[in-house]
């Protein structure tokens, strides 16, 4: 049975990867899981400069889901290159780093200080958080702004360029084809779907930031969809993400047409959620006599 | 070592409206300290986010931990149903805790406002100094005051005035003429601001316990952040995790 995958030049030993913000660097998880049994680690977006994120509350439950508005609060490049990089160089497994910016400017300072780091296996663009209020998903929304960002990157990536979309947008195929055309490499979706809650009781918003990007199992066949439509208008790997618990759910989504998965807010329910999910995987492959993987990609009829 | 486990309810009951007092068998009772917290998991996978609940007492020795909790929504209805036998998910344990060592021979002053009050009573059998407890509660309906009373002077506050003084916590503590050489807290906003300024103006240390809506307890997702005065060491933008670097805070260094 061989579970390996290869994304964009870049070999996983198998196709279970983390959803960027979901697991920081690794650090607070590594606790609970052996990170060297996982594909790849992507790490929780990173700026040019820190950013403090959102004020509180930033998380709320919603039904089989939750809402977040964290903001992408992080340390800025320099703390992640001095602590979190070589935190995950101990481990075996591929490191994508997941970048976040407000300007087309922020994004390629920080995918130059990354062309220096070789541990990093793969850059993750994130164009899609909903939570702040510049640049991020005004890129993702708009297939000429992602075309833009995507050929400045790569103009300037040491690395594959991976870019995670938005669910937020009318055609995602669209928006998938601007990716591919601008020469990215990969593309990770999908991103949260922005939703809302109210607390009736104090007629006020649950989130201090009104909205929040909506995750957890109740939007997977959403996601499921979405990379089912855009693996038929791409031809590049597609790394699907949105509500994954188990093995069978990243078997959905590799049947879609998804050449990985990422793990995202169940990591929050099971800490151990990553590893159950590469299990089922094998589990499914040995009830199913399925040889390699990657058979499986895209194998819906 | 933090932990998921399926554990074991050993009894459980109601002891105030909507508070409940239940004991769980689990091996994480052996690594407990007063302040820390467990992540409770509900069965209705519609409520998947865990609950953040603190740890009462716990028993290493008949490895068991106790939480006393209000029903504030479907998890934690769904949590009062539970009989002794069943099945109860957590993860432990979870945050700093008090520094028990801080108060160890002084004179304390251990403040609870309603469900904050639970923590204060591991952290009360620690203690072996002077220590006054005040206990702020919104009628007469109070709870852990008997538990609490072994390990120290209670004065009570009742909002409607029906038990001790009127008022809160700051009230009882003028009433009652009480003075401390420190001071930790648990309990809503606005009686931390409270014991913040008392402290401050008295120029005595107050460590207070935080509390905010939480995802992964474990200080992954920075969902329940604390805006503190000095850069913090994990974030770099004066944003502390309550679940990590937390609950407790000493009061003049975070920004409530």
């Amino acid at each position: 049975m061989n579970t390996q995958v290869t994304l964009a030049g870049v070999k996983l030993k198998n196709p279970v990867m983390t959803a960027s913000g979901t697991f920081g660097s690794g650090m607070e998880y590594s606790e609970f899981v052996d990170l060297n049994r996982l594909g790849a680690v992507v790490t929780k977006g990173v700026s040019n400069v820190p950013w403090p994120g959102n004020p509180t509350p930033r998380v709320a439950e919603v039904y089989g889901g939750m809402l977040n508005a964290i903001g992408l609060q992080n340390p800025g490049i320099d703390v992640f290159m001095e602590r979190d990089i070589p935190f995950l160089k101990q481990y075996d497994s591929k490191i994508i780093v997941n970048i976040c910016g407000k300007t087309v400017e922020d994004y390629v300072e920080v995918v130059e200080r990354l062309g220096e780091e070789p541990a990093v296996s793969m850059l993750e663009i994130n164009v899609s958080c909903p939570n702040v209020k510049e640049g991020a998903i005004a890129f993702g929304q708009n297939a000429e702004a992602l075309y833009g960002i995507t050929s400045e990157v790569k103009k300037h990536a040491k690395q594959p360029v991976m870019m995670k979309l938005s669910p937020n947008v009318t055609d995602i195929g669209e928006m998938a084809r601007a990716a591919e055309a601008a020469g990215c490499d990969a593309i990770s979706l999908m991103n949260t779907i922005t939703g809302m809650k109210i607390d009736i009781h104090k007629r006020r918003f649950v989130l201090a930031n009104k909205t929040g990007g909506m995750s957890g199992p109740a939007i997977k066949p959403i996601a499921v969809r979405m990379v089912y439509q855009a693996a038929r208008a791409v031809k590049i790997p597609i790394v699907g993400m949105g509500g994954i618990a188990t093995g069978e759910d990243a078997i959905e989504f590799l049947l879609a047409g998804a050449a990985a998965v990422s793990i995202g807010a169940m990591n929050f329910v099971n800490p151990y959620t990553t590893i159950e999910v590469i299990e089922g995987i094998e589990d499914y492959m040995r009830k199913y006599h399925v040889e390699n993987v990657t058979d499986l990609i895209g194998a819906v009829e | 070592m933090k932990q998921k486990q399926n554990a074991v309810v050993l009894s459980q009951k109601e002891i105030a409206t909507d508070i409940y007092d239940m004991w769980i068998g689990t091996s994480l009772a052996a690594d407990a300290k007063p302040g820390q917290f467990l992540c409770v998991y509900p069965k209705d996978k519609s409520t998947l986010l865990p609950r953040p609940i603190s740890i009462c007492e716990a028993d290493a020795e008949k490895g068991a931990v106790r939480i006393v909790y209000r029903i504030a929504g479907a998890g934690t209805r769904e949590f009062s149903g539970y009989q002794a036998g069943d099945s109860i998910s957590i993860l432990g344990t979870l945050g700093n805790g008090f520094p028990v060592e801080e108060g160890r021979g002084k004179r304390v002053f251990l403040i609870g406002g309603g469900i904050g009050i639970p923590p204060l009573l591991e952290l009360a059998k620690h203690l072996k100094g002077e220590t006054q407890v005040i206990l702020g509660y919104r009628n007469s309906a109070l709870f852990l005051q008997e538990d609490l009373e072994k390990h120290g002077v209670i004065y009570v506050a009742t909002e409607d005035g029906s038990v001790g003084s009127k008022g809160n916590v700051m009230d009882a503590i003028r009433d009652n003429g009480l003075e401390a050489d420190v001071i930790f807290a648990c309990g809503p906003m606005p009686m931390l601001r409270a014991v913040k300024a008392y402290a401050a103006e008295h120029r005595i240390k107050a460590y207070i316990s935080l509390e905010e809506r939480m995802a992964c307890g474990v200080g992954a997702c920075l969902g329940c952040v604390a805006r503190t005065k000095e850069t913090d060491h994990h974030s770099h933008v004066h944003n502390a995790r309550i679940c990590t670097d937390g609950p407790v805070f000493e009061a003049d260094v975070v920004e409530i």
